[in-house]
């Protein structure tokens, strides 16, 4: 009965064109029978598969969707809608699905780990995060310890070998699946600034890194105590980057190796495919399908989207924290467009506290950006940081409309060049739907 | 001429975006013909209380701010000894609390502070978070606000005789009952106020480079001409408003 209802008003939210109903009926669903999640994903003959981390997991979970759907009908939460509503919501549109596959937000996990059994589950990485949200790090890191170590012995588990945090997740248990990558000219010659996880677990002596290759994820070890990476299962090998476009690479496995021609550039572009692979490993699929998934993935909303705006190219970067934005930045590293629209808002799923851009490393772009449009709610803020990064003031332009802004970026592009926008959460929601309203790109809710 | 800035601890205390603040004073500071050199304190470094013109503490997670406490206890004595010989000093988040006499755990445990500041800090049960703003009169008669974000579960707890560095107007403050925001000593200031603090509260950042250079030259603060800051202006009014809508409750 409860069902029924939240389903119709499922409907009704489309009907009604407000945000595709992504939501809505899984709260009212999950605000009158919180239970019914449980049952829901209980009905699922092949079980629940869940991805989580801070940085990846819409693009992980989307191509491990592109991967495992190949095979099974799925209950998926594609938009991203990644509390319990949202997961209640998935359940409820899919009918007939046989694997539910959840990106699972941070905060949420433990609590969609109790409800949903999950058979697989995948911790790609935890970086410092809307802090006004999620609270420091190691309160995150406590509450998945507390979470993974209810979990059955059976349940298998896919950690990120690279993170220290996260590969010690593993503890005692046995059915763990770990991922990293293993190709030194990839790293980077140092940390980040204000990297995390740099000192050791056990002993709090600072981690040597024989590669650091996305913020603190890669082959570290203590000279103190000897805590090191765990060895791989999946590693990810040879791995060439091509600018904005692509990227290659080599998966190996104990079931053996693929070569993998991707349709996103950037190393943690890598990372998430390895995650998504060695997730659709654990949960059945064959090193073939890992493969076809991989290659017929193109992106996910929000993330490296390119959209055609008349003459030119709009390539759209969500950035939401300073390690998932410095990845973003690195990608533009070579070739940097002379117009970048940068936009700041602070509503609580972007935070509300903005002090993180100055965690982001936006100094080696600057010199080389003609123009940059601040804007969103916070682009006097933005523009500060920016000035104080060493742009020029002349080159800077602060427009805090959204719609005036992309349209300011979009005069200022050169017909057949690039215009590159980097939003975060909610203003890339509020920008995509001025682009849907223009025809430019699809709904997220629909399908591709 | 050269303002030597001691930045301590800067691989572990970075969780609020501290090198905005350094970034700011470093700007302000060439715009006024001054140069800043900043050295970086560990903890395998000797701190000498006549070194620096200006010493920069900011904010780290528990778990960072736990590996340096006992390190910046022993530094101390020169911590205390640089403010009282006229050194200008800033101290957020974290760092605020540790330059007091110490911070009681909710286990009893204690950390224990520099005794610079004339408080203590005593964990809480739910953390205080949202934007605040902050009047200030630094100089006598000069009235300015401050707008940032605080983001803490320490209570502090203000001697009676104690100088704060401000009156709440939204937010909580040192410890959402008080009224009060962090503390003054001489030329060092504490607060909890992240954001980073000091892009779009220049005011404060002159006055810190102010004081420096009096630090350095051994004469009286030395009275700047106006920059144009509309941007910080526009980012203060912004921020301001938020304090206003949603800053924490008293």
């Amino acid at each position: 009965m409860e069902r029924a209802a939240a389903r119709a008003v499922g409907r009704l939210s489309r009907a009604a064109g407000r945000g595709g109903g992504t939501t809505l009926p899984g709260k009212l669903l999950w605000k009158l029978d919180p239970a019914a999640v449980d049952a829901l994903a209980a009905r699922l003959p092949l079980g629940v598969v869940l991805q989580s981390g801070t940085n990846g997991k819409t693009t992980t979970t989307a191509m491990a969707a592109r991967i495992l759907g190949a095979e099974h009908p799925l209950a998926w939460n594609r938009a991203g809608a990644n509390l319990l509503s949202g997961i209640a919501s998935a359940l409820l549109a899919a009918d007939g699905a046989k694997l539910g596959l959840f990106e699972v937000d941070e905060g949420a996990l433990p609590e969609a780990m109790r409800r949903t059994r999950p058979r697989v589950v995948g911790l790609a990485n935890l970086f410092r995060d809307q802090l006004d949200r999620y609270g420091e790090l190691e309160l995150v890191a406590e509450r998945w310890r507390d979470a993974v170590a209810a979990l059955p012995s059976e349940t298998r588990l896919v950690l990120n070998a690279d993170d220290p945090v996260v590969a010690d997740l593993a503890g005692e248990r046995v059915s763990v699946l770990r991922y990293g990558l293993d190709d030194r000219r990839h790293a980077r010659p140092s940390l980040q600034h204000a990297a995390d996880s740099k000192y050791c677990l056990r002993c709090g002596a600072p981690y040597v890194y024989e590669a650091a290759y996305v913020g603190h994820l890669g082959d570290y070890r203590c000279d103190a105590c000897g805590h090191a990476r765990p060895p791989l299962d999946v590693a990810a090998r040879e791995i060439e980057l091509h600018g904005l476009q692509s990227s290659r690479f080599t998966l190996g496995t104990v079931q053996g190796q693929i070569d993998v021609e991707l349709a996103l550039p950037g190393l943690y572009n890598v990372y998430n495919a390895t995650a998504a692979g060695a997730l659709s490993l654990a949960a059945g699929a064959s090193l073939e399908s890992v493969r076809a998934g991989l290659e017929g993935f193109s992106a996910a909303f929000g993330r490296f989207e390119r959209i055609a705006v008349g003459s030119r190219t709009l390539v759209m970067l969500l950035i939401k924290n300073p390690a998932g934005a410095n990845e973003a930045l690195h990608t533009l590293e070579t070739g940097v467009p002379p117009v970048l629209v940068v936009a700041l808002n602070d509503a609580i799923a972007d935070g509300r506290d903005v002090s993180w851009i100055w965690d982001v490393d936006f100094e080696p772009l600057l010199p080389h950006a003609q123009h940059v449009v601040a804007t969103g709610e916070r682009a006097a803020e933005l523009g500060l940081r920016l000035l104080y990064g060493g742009l020029p003031r002349e080159r800077l332009e602060v427009v805090p409309a959204l719609e005036r802004a992309l349209d300011r970026g979009v005069e200022l592009t050169e017909a057949g060049d690039e215009l590159v926008v980097l939003p975060t959460y909610t203003a890339m929601l509020a920008l995509r739907g001025i682009l849907t309203e223009r025809g430019l790109v699809r709904p997220y809710w629909e399908p591709r | 001429m050269r303002i030597r800035v001691g930045h301590l601890y800067p691989e572990y205390l970075n969780i609020y975006a501290d090198r905005g603040n350094i970034a700011v004073l470093a700007r302000r500071a060439e715009l006024r013909g001054h140069r800043l050199e900043v050295e970086a304190i560990g903890l395998g470094d000797e701190l000498r209380p006549d070194d620096h013109d200006l010493l920069y503490v900011g904010g780290g997670q528990d778990r960072e701010q736990a590996l340096i406490a006992r390190n910046l206890a022993a530094k101390g004595s020169a911590i205390r000894e640089a403010v009282s010989d006229g050194a200008a000093l800033l101290a957020v988040c974290g760092g605020y609390q540790l330059l007091g006499r110490g911070y009681r755990g909710r286990d009893g445990s204690v950390m224990p502070g520099v005794g610079l500041f004339p408080h203590e800090t005593v964990a809480g049960t739910t953390r205080m978070i949202g934007d605040v703003l902050l009047e200030c009169e630094l100089v006598p008669g000069e009235r300015h606000t401050l707008a940032g974000f605080e983001n803490h579960a320490g209570r502090t707890l203000l001697d009676p005789r104690a100088a704060p560095l401000g009156r709440v107007v939204h937010g909580f403050g040192n410890d959402g009952e008080s009224g009060f925001e962090g503390c003054r000593v001489a030329r060092a200031i504490g607060t909890y106020l992240h954001g980073p603090l000091l892009p779009r509260n220049p005011w404060l950042g002159d006055w810190l480079i102010a004081q420096a250079v009096a630090h350095a030259t051994g004469s009286e603060p030395p009275v700047f001409p106006v920059l144009p800051d509309e941007l910080a202006d526009e980012a203060h009014r912004v921020a301001a408003q938020r304090a206003r809508a949603r800053g924490g409750r008293r």
